[in-house]
């Protein structure tokens, strides 16, 4: 069942289309990312179908109802801003149950589920506690805890993990995404970090500028990046334009082999930095010009003869060095040719 | 898409202005327009050409001009004095800080002829100056103008003070460490900040000194007459209402302008601040630049508010033969000014709580609603209600006291009889205060913690109990502070309508210094002295209520 359907979204700021003709539609108990760079609409989307913010033209749906005039504190949904938003004048649990109290809820009630949603989050006896004392991580799980508490039908996510360091993010990802597929939770995040999003959805949905452009499981969107644009933004620089005959495209770095059945005529291709091997019998000659350590591997700056520079992607013990002469060759599993 | 939510938050905001509205048709304009209405009309018709001959007379021009000038300067000079003590009240912690907070609220809401009379005892023939070195300031302006920044130091600190010590100093210091000096740090980042609570504050004040009374007919002499000063006496003592109608349209009209650039600026200036908690962002001075500004600051307070408050108890201690007692006891009797009283002077002080008191939980509710509805600013009618709720702040009080005689003398609304006719115009002086305080920080609140409560499903009413009251907490007692000193220390209008057997403090000590003589004379002074305290005790169990809300107002309010 469809939890979430927008259609035809669309929302302008002074004539400039933030939204741009949106389509999207989240299944019940499914985790979808909006995965873009930071002005390309994602954060507005979330405000439209939180209610706080009107739409020019389309839908919004939710359990299959239209929200049109329905108020914000009327439509079940969750929101964790960007920066959390906490009370500031209330403590952890007057925070985590404030959504209860909205509600209704009985006070024995409200207490039990405040101290439920306190271990959930990993911060148990923390309801005392003054929000101002938190720490980052801490203000993420009561900002999480608070967004949970009154059982929304969609819990958004707005940039969820942002604000935090690197080993913080990369280990609350992993329990967002066991807690959410424990609790069953339908959750519509958006973030500009690939690996946040690939890491957190069942489904990315990659925008920019307002509109959709491409949307899939993380692998195939990985994979199978469906426009330069993508390919960009998922940090895929070696793009080329070509010309497709048979099984091989015509480029400024010479032939690249490209997967059968590919359709003949001009296109631009992608070679992942994992496909350009550097090998003595390679046919293009390249000079370093640059080395990025990525803890397992390092990425090789490439200056060819003619044509823009590119990325390759070798093991530690084999990268060359800055200023040495190679060669290299394009590897067909790893080319990926765009529209 | 939400047309009818957007429709629905009109109607709510009307609703909440319509108490204010009502109370201001009703107490405010019905009065002054009666008043006026009767100087202008002469058997049944207006008689528009008195307007042109005040406007033309060449001593009228002079009083205008005078009137504008020394509001100006005495601005000025209350922004200069005054801006470091905010500060210091708002930064620096030192001991005694409550305390002294409350003593140089004490001024404001002391009866203008009282302290009129304390700076004269200072400055004036005889006065502590002149025992001192010769000096004279009583002839000269400059009585007039350190009289109102006495008056209005109060206002700077606490409207100003108050916001400043709820802004992060976090913003400074990223300034700081982007490679600005302390000063150019202060000037880009918190000057900015700071600025709608300057601008307001300075409007106050320029109101205040621009319809200043009291002060102006003491240490004026003959040579110096506000416009307030002109309608009382053409009301009072000369009868000649059509003047004072005409007067009193002036002056309507100049505090219009004045409020159409004020909004202007504050307009323009206001912007969503970062606030805290105040009780983090003071600290001990640190520095000799800091206890340099502290020592200053406190000398100033001192010289200013301290040497005149002192100038007054010390002459009310002086009692005939030594005995320092004497004018207070007779304060407990009947028979005391002369047979000026009804009643024992002392019982004005339960008359003057009982009425400020009222006046405060009027001046709450129209202002903290007024307010509410003006938080999401929207539109023309917005400002223009905005304006409308400042005007009784620049109307003659003399007007407005005579307006309620003549106005609400009748039925359906005959309060001659009610005790509620002395807090109604108390409270009416009070609002202006509510809303200028509470405003700012209302507009202050960031706008997305209003979004996740109501995501979280609070209905807009319950988005403001929830969220916005908890956080302007502080902003909800300070206001209270400032409408129960105004209504304690009100005069121009509740002179008119108090009744002889129930005078409020200051119009008793009207009454015992019109009456002459050394004895009448000690008794005024003692009797200010007693509202002094009544005001400070007032104020420092304000202050107290506001440490306890503070913290323990947790997770319920």
């Amino acid at each position: 069942m469809t939890m979430l359907r927008l259609e035809d979204l669309t929302v302008r700021f002074g004539g400039q289309a933030v939204l741009d003709a949106v389509d999207l539609a989240v299944g019940e108990g499914e985790i979808v990312c909006v995965l873009g760079p930071s002005g390309s609409g994602k954060s507005t989307l979330l405000r439209v179908v939180a209610g706080l913010q009107r739409a020019e033209a389309g839908r919004v749906l939710l359990g299959g109802r239209d929200q049109d005039g329905v108020p914000t504190h009327r439509r079940e949904v969750g929101l964790m801003f960007q920066d959390h938003q906490l009370f500031p004048q209330r403590d952890v649990a007057g925070n985590v149950a404030f959504g209860l109290r909205m509600r209704g809820a009985g006070r024995a009630e409200t207490a039990a589920r405040v101290a439920e949603l306190l271990d959930l989050v990993g911060l148990p006896g923390a309801g005392a506690r003054p929000v101002r004392e938190l720490s980052g991580g801490e203000q993420q799980r009561v900002a999480l805890a608070r967004a949970l508490a009154p059982g929304p039908r969609l819990l958004m996510l707005d940039e969820p993990l942002g604000q935090l360091d690197r080993s913080l993010r990369e280990r609350l990802v992993v329990e967002l995404r066991t807690l959410f597929r424990r609790l069953g939770t339908t959750v519509l995040a958006v973030t500009h970090d690939q690996g946040e999003a690939f890491a957190l959805a069942d489904r990315v949905v990659v925008m920019g500028e307002g509109r959709i452009a491409q949307a899939g499981t993380p692998l195939e969107v990985w994979r199978r990046p469906a426009s330069e644009f993508v390919a960009r933004f998922l940090g895929f620089e070696n793009v080329v334009a070509a010309t497709v005959r048979g099984a091989v495209a015509e480029t400024v770095w010479g032939p690249v082999p490209v997967p059968s059945g590919t359709a003949e005529g001009a296109c631009r291709v992608l070679v992942r930095p994992g496909g350009v091997r550097i090998a003595p019998d390679g046919h293009l000659a390249c000079v370093v010009a640059g080395r990025t350590f990525r803890g397992d591997h390092v990425v090789v700056r490439l200056r060819p003869e003619g044509g823009p520079e590119l990325d390759a992607a070798c093991a530690l013990a084999v990268a060359p060095e800055v200023g040495a002469s190679v060669r290299v060759g394009f590897a067909a599993e790893d080319v990926v040719v765009l529209p | 898409m939400t047309t009818p939510t957007r429709r629905r938050s009109a109607a709510v905001r009307l609703g909440l202005m319509a108490l204010p509205l009502a109370f201001f048709a009703l107490f405010f304009a019905y009065p002054v327009a009666a008043i006026t209405g009767r100087g202008l009309k002469e058997d049944g018709q207006w008689q528009l050409g008195r307007v042109g001959d005040v406007l033309t007379d060449p001593a009228i021009g002079h009083v205008l001009w005078f009137t504008t000038w020394q509001a100006a300067a005495s601005t000025a000079l209350t922004l200069l004095v005054a801006l470091p003590g905010a500060y210091v009240f708002a930064r620096l912690d030192f001991p005694g800080k409550g305390v002294l907070r409350a003593v140089v609220t004490v001024p404001f809401v002391l009866p203008t002829v009282v302290a009129g009379s304390a700076f004269l005892a200072l400055l004036g023939r005889g006065g502590l100056l002149d025992q001192l070195w010769g000096v004279r300031l009583d002839t000269t302006v400059w009585a007039i103008l350190l009289a109102h920044v006495f008056f209005n130091y109060a206002v700077v600190v606490r409207t100003v003070g108050g916001l400043w010590a709820q802004l992060d100093p976090r913003q400074e210091e990223a300034a700081r460490v982007l490679g600005a000096s302390r000063l150019r740090a202060w000037r880009t980042v918190t000057l900015p900040a700071l600025t709608p609570a300057v601008a307001s504050a300075a409007l106050m004040v320029f109101l205040f000194t621009f319809t200043s009374f009291g002060v102006v007919q003491i240490l004026g002499g003959p040579r110096y007459a506000t416009l307030e000063v002109e309608i009382y006496q053409q009301t009072a003592q000369l009868l000649d209402l059509p003047t004072a109608a005409v007067l009193t349209l002036v002056q309507f009209a100049a505090v219009g302008v004045l409020l159409a650039v004020h909004a202007r600026t504050v307009r323009r200036s206001e912007a969503t601040l970062r606030l805290v908690d105040p009780a983090h962002t003071a600290h001990r001075p640190r520095g000799a630049a800091q206890w340099a500004l502290l020592c200053g600051v406190l000398g100033t307070a001192l010289l200013l508010v301290v040497v005149p408050l002192a100038v007054l108890v010390q002459r009310s201690l002086d009692g005939p033969g030594g005995d320092a007692l004497a004018f207070y006891r007779a304060l407990g009797s009947a028979e005391s000014g002369g047979g000026t009283f009804t009643v024992a002077p002392l019982e004005a002080v339960g008359n003057s709580l009982e009425y400020a008191l009222a006046a405060t939980a009027v001046a709450l509710l129209v202002g903290g609603l007024a307010a509410a509805a003006l938080t999401r600013r929207a539109g023309r009618l917005a400002r223009g209600f905005d304006a409308l709720l400042m005007l009784p702040l620049g109307t003659s009080a003399v007007t407005v006291g005579f307006g309620f005689l003549i106005a609400l003398d009748e039925p359906p609304l005959d309060l001659r009889s009610s005790w509620l006719l002395v807090p109604l115009a108390q409270a009416l002086v009070g609002v202006p205060f509510v809303v200028r305080t509470m405003l700012p920080v209302l507009r202050a609140v960031d706008a997305r913690l209003r979004e996740a409560a109501a995501v979280l499903g609070a209905s807009p009413l319950r988005v403001w109990r929830e969220v916005d009251l908890p956080l302007v907490g502080r902003a909800v007692a300070v206001a209270a502070g400032f409408a129960f000193a105004v209504s304690l220390g009100e005069f121009g209008a509740t002179v008119f309508i108090a009744r002889p057997d129930s005078p409020t403090l200051p119009v008793a000590v009207a009454r015992l210094l019109a009456r002459p003589g050394e004895s009448t004379y000690g008794q005024a002074m003692a009797l200010s002295t007693v509202l002094m305290l009544v005001c400070a005790a007032a104020l420092l169990v304000l202050e107290r209520v506001r440490v306890r809300v503070r913290t323990d107002g947790g997770s319920e309010w």
